[in-house]
């Protein structure tokens, strides 16, 4: 295969480890019905709080916990104001987003720009020798590895564990959760803090390695983008894996448009088209124009194929829960 | 299993909704509860189901005093309760509705689990896919849903709330089989609570009826309806009188309608209404009632307006692409063409229907009020001309949930004035709370009402002077008493002169009140003429198609 394709999506593999992560815990977080839209100020604060972390401490390990540290308290901030205080996620959300951008820059002044540690590159022994596979996937670091073995983990969890079908539930009815015995509030509290746990570590990834260092605003948007898969990827791992992989392809497509020069086209327009060929998908899907063309698939595969092209949220999202 | 509740009470602020109600269910027995809305029915299920907590009193299972804490406690003490509304997951499938709520496992076990469930259902004779979802089920089918999943939680005492609204009478014969065979072979105390007398007829042993949150009455069955209704409402109830006050005068001429219903479509409909008329929809759910009324009404169909603003859409996107991809490459002129289609495909769609709709009706078909063609008019314009129409769900269709009396009011108000005049809606409300005995303040949230006077309220939003009401179903879910208020409220109306068009399940009801009778049997529509001389019986032979 082509040398310069094969390194072009080890690339892409690279780059949407952060994605990849912030929405599976975005996922794991909507699945038990709340939203926590604080993901685009969150990732950033993580960002930098690692980058720092790191850069006084000099461990890795330490710059990773305080990026978690935070998602998670931030997360616990959105459901808790849910909770105790009845207050509109979205709405508490939308605040913390401006308020963690603000709180990064205001902390991370003096880190702004300054060399700092990157996690250690860690081909893995005999995998990586396999032509093109090898180097797409398995010659990178730790964090790298980590995010698609969670896309992996997060689908057994959510579709072949117990534990996963309760989370389903409880996103889904809460009522009807909670008179299967769900401890319907607890469980919430526990899904929020470890998707923003991992939210959070998806912010330490861009400053520790797929966008080294810390610069005021360096993520900026990839919060909500990573927001936006989760709708387009329907609420399931693995079609969120796809809208991430997608997202990433399309940018590095653009990138090399435009550096050939081959269509003549100002950069905003093919900076936009992801989000319009984003659109166009989901109205194709929506519209039941995607429905009416099922009928080329045969009939055995017919409700495979409705339950693959199904965008429907957990019917609980964004909504309190009260007993009786 | 024996359940025996000794002085429970609950209390909600000043009001008793449960005092000190004492009875023991004994294993083996079908029991109902009995009682119009609000005597306490729900609260004393909430107790025993574990949501709510008794203020005072004790519950005792096989000897033993309990406390039950919450609803999966009660299923733990042997105590199920399938809700109205099902308590499942429309998203998840039979077999994970299934698994969820048993003891617990890392794994799903689906192998295992579909065994069992399937073994179950063999025995209780259902036939439920383990695989297919729950939102593709009958309310039925989720019914013996939950009602293995509840036996095989090991329940012995089955509380059933209202479980024979929204499923079919096939369905009905099917539960009440299940039910009695229950209590007879495996000893287990069924409890059903409603307000249908019929169905508690038909399957429980012993009848108790709350009143005012007491225990006013026990009976054993056989026993005769009116003793139950008495005791239910503490008096007589006088069946509404209703002496026909037509005049000849037409209100309404429909010519020709042709109207698409769920399995049929029903050709060449015709009706006259004359003034101050009543006339009834009989027919199997879904035959077509709704959406004949709905067509009257101008309801469901593309008007002008909608279509004017596709068009507009349209124009605007051809223009905006044509702009922006002028003078570029052939391949983005092919994502033009296909972004294009993907947007035109669906709006084609949604425009198609209405094309087809005009070109067949161009004929004939006529809808004609007071003399003048309505059959292109939308809803808005039609209230307008007086006529109004009242959907069966009421909180979904009809009411805001959410916004108070007041908050209607205001809605309601047609006025043209840039600013809303809350010192007359509220003045109304307390009119109409006064006129239609609504019993809740100006400020309460419309959902917090009972049936019966959300639909008072409903009701009391038209506007005076309507040519034509059309309702669906006006008395679902209301007791007797409230359903009689209903149509005590509506007959007034015909002293204006209004006409009114109403379907409903109930055939005594359709025969009791209509002038006339538009049966409606597999795509064939019957008028009879003199429904004094009917009975249900006939009706209900008209309905299944013999002439």
């Amino acid at each position: 295969m082509d040398p310069v394709l094969t390194s072009t999506l080890a690339d892409m593999v690279r780059n949407a480890a952060p994605l990849l992560i912030a929405s599976q815990g975005e996922l794991i977080t909507e699945r038990a019905g709340v939203v926590n839209l604080s993901l685009d100020g969150t990732i950033l604060l993580a960002a930098m709080a690692a980058f720092a972390v790191s850069y006084n401490t000099g461990h890795l390990g330490m710059g990773i916990l305080a990026a978690m540290l935070i998602g998670m308290l931030v997360a616990l901030i959105v459901i808790a104001a849910s909770v105790f205080l009845k207050l509109n996620q979205i709405a508490v959300g939308f605040v913390l987003t401006l308020l963690c951008a603000d709180l990064s820059t205001f902390f991370g002044r003096k880190y702004s720009g300054q060399q700092g540690q990157e996690i250690p590159y860690a081909p893995i022994p005999i995998l990586k020798d396999i032509p093109v596979i090898g180097e797409v996937f398995f010659q990178h670091n730790i964090l790298i590895y980590f995010s698609f073995l969670l896309v992996i983990v997060v689908w057994l969890w959510i579709y072949h564990t117990r534990f996963g079908l309760s989370l389903r539930s409880l996103g889904e009815h809460p009522a009807a959760a909670y008179v299967r015995g769900t401890r319907v509030q607890l469980w919430r509290f526990v899904y929020v803090a470890l998707g923003g746990a991992l939210v959070g570590l998806a912010g330490a990834t861009y400053s520790l390695s797929v966008k080294l260092g810390w610069r005021e605003g360096s993520t900026l948007g990839n919060g909500w983008i990573a927001l936006a898969i989760v709708i387009f990827g329907g609420w399931r791992p693995f079609r969120i894996a796809f809208g991430a992989y997608f997202i990433v392809g399309l940018r590095a497509l653009a990138l090399y448009l435009q550096k050939e020069d081959v269509l003549n086209l100002p950069i905003q327009i093919i900076n936009m088209t992801p989000w319009v060929l984003m659109l166009v998908t989901l109205i194709f899907v929506t519209s039941g124009l995607a429905e009416s063309l099922l009928v080329i698939v045969p009939p055995r595969w017919r409700p495979a194929a409705q339950q693959l092209l199904r965008v429907k949220p957990p019917g609980a999202l964004g909504s309190n829960f009260e007993r009786g | 299993m024996r359940l025996e509740i000794r002085e429970i009470s609950k209390n909600f602020g000043p009001l008793k909704a449960n005092d000190h109600i004492s009875f023991t269910f004994e294993g083996g027995h079908i029991y109902a509860i009995l009682g119009e809305n609000g005597a306490g029915k729900s609260t004393l299920m909430k107790i025993l189901s574990g949501y709510q907590a008794a203020s005072s009193g004790q519950i005792v299972i096989d000897g033993k005093p309990v406390q039950i804490n919450s609803p999966h406690h009660a299923i733990a003490h042997g105590i199920g309760m399938l809700y109205q509304d099902p308590l499942d997951f429309a998203p998840l499938t039979v077999l994970e509705n299934y698994i969820e709520g048993k003891p617990f496992s890392f794994f799903m076990h689906r192998r295992d689990a579909e065994a069992d469930l399937m073994a179950r259902c063999k025995v209780l004779g259902f036939s439920l896919n383990p695989n297919a979802m729950v939102e593709s089920l009958t309310v039925g089918e989720r019914q013996q849903l939950e009602i293995v999943r509840l036996l095989s939680l090991g329940v012995g005492i089955l509380i059933l709330d209202e479980p024979t609204t929204g499923i079919s009478a096939e369905q009905k014969s099917q539960l009440f089989q299940t039910l009695k065979n229950l209590a007879q072979e495996q000893n287990m105390t069924v409890i059903l609570v409603s307000h249908k007398l019929a169905d508690v007829e038909e399957l429980c042993d012993e009848v108790l009826v709350l009143r005012r949150g007491k225990l006013v009455g026990h009976r054993l069955l056989p026993c005769e309806t009116e003793i139950m209704v008495q005791m239910m409402f503490g008096k007589r109830l006088s069946q509404t009188s209703s002496q026909p006050l037509y005049t000849e005068k037409p209100v309404l001429k429909i010519h020709k309608l042709t109207v698409p219903a769920r399995l049929f479509t029903i050709q060449n409909i015709n009706l006259q209404v004359r003034e101050g008329e009543v006339i009834g929809l009989a027919g199997l759910d879904g035959s077509g009632q709704v959406q004949f009324m709905r067509a009257i009404a101008g309801l469901g169909r593309p008007t002008w307006a909608d279509q004017l603003t596709a068009i507009f859409a349209l124009v605007g996107l051809w223009w905006v692409f044509g702009k922006v991809l002028d003078e570029s490459s052939a391949v983005l002129n092919l994502a033009h063409i296909a972004i294009l289609i993907l947007v035109l495909g669906p709006l084609l769609k949604s425009l198609y229907p209405f094309i087809r709709q005009r070109s067949k009706q161009a004929e004939a078909t006529e809808i004609i009020l007071h003399g003048q063609s309505i059959g292109w008019r939308g809803y808005r314009d039609l209230l307008g001309r007086g006529v109004a129409y009242l959907a069966a769900g009421r909180l979904e269709e009809g009411l805001v949930a959410g916004l108070t009396l007041v908050d209607h009011a205001a809605l309601a108000n047609r006025s043209s004035l840039p600013y809303v005049n809350w010192l007359q809606a509220w003045r109304r409300t307390k009119g109409a709370i006064t006129n239609f005995a609504i019993k809740g303040r100006p400020f309460s949230q419309i959902q917090t009402l009972s049936g019966g006077n959300q639909q008072r309220v409903s009701l009391s939003l038209l506007p005076d002077n309507l040519s034509l009401i059309l309702l669906e179903n006006p008395t679902r879910g209301l007791d007797v008493e409230s359903a009689g208020h209903i149509w005590s409220l509506l007959l007034k109306r015909r002293e204006q002169g209004t006409a009114i068009i109403f379907s409903s399940p109930d055939l005594d009801e359709v025969i009791d009140y209509s002038d006339r009778i538009l049966v409606f049997s597999s795509g064939q529509t019957t008028l009879v003429e003199n429904p004094e001389q009917m009975t249900t019986a006939r009706l209900g032979e008209l309905i299944g198609g013999k002439s």
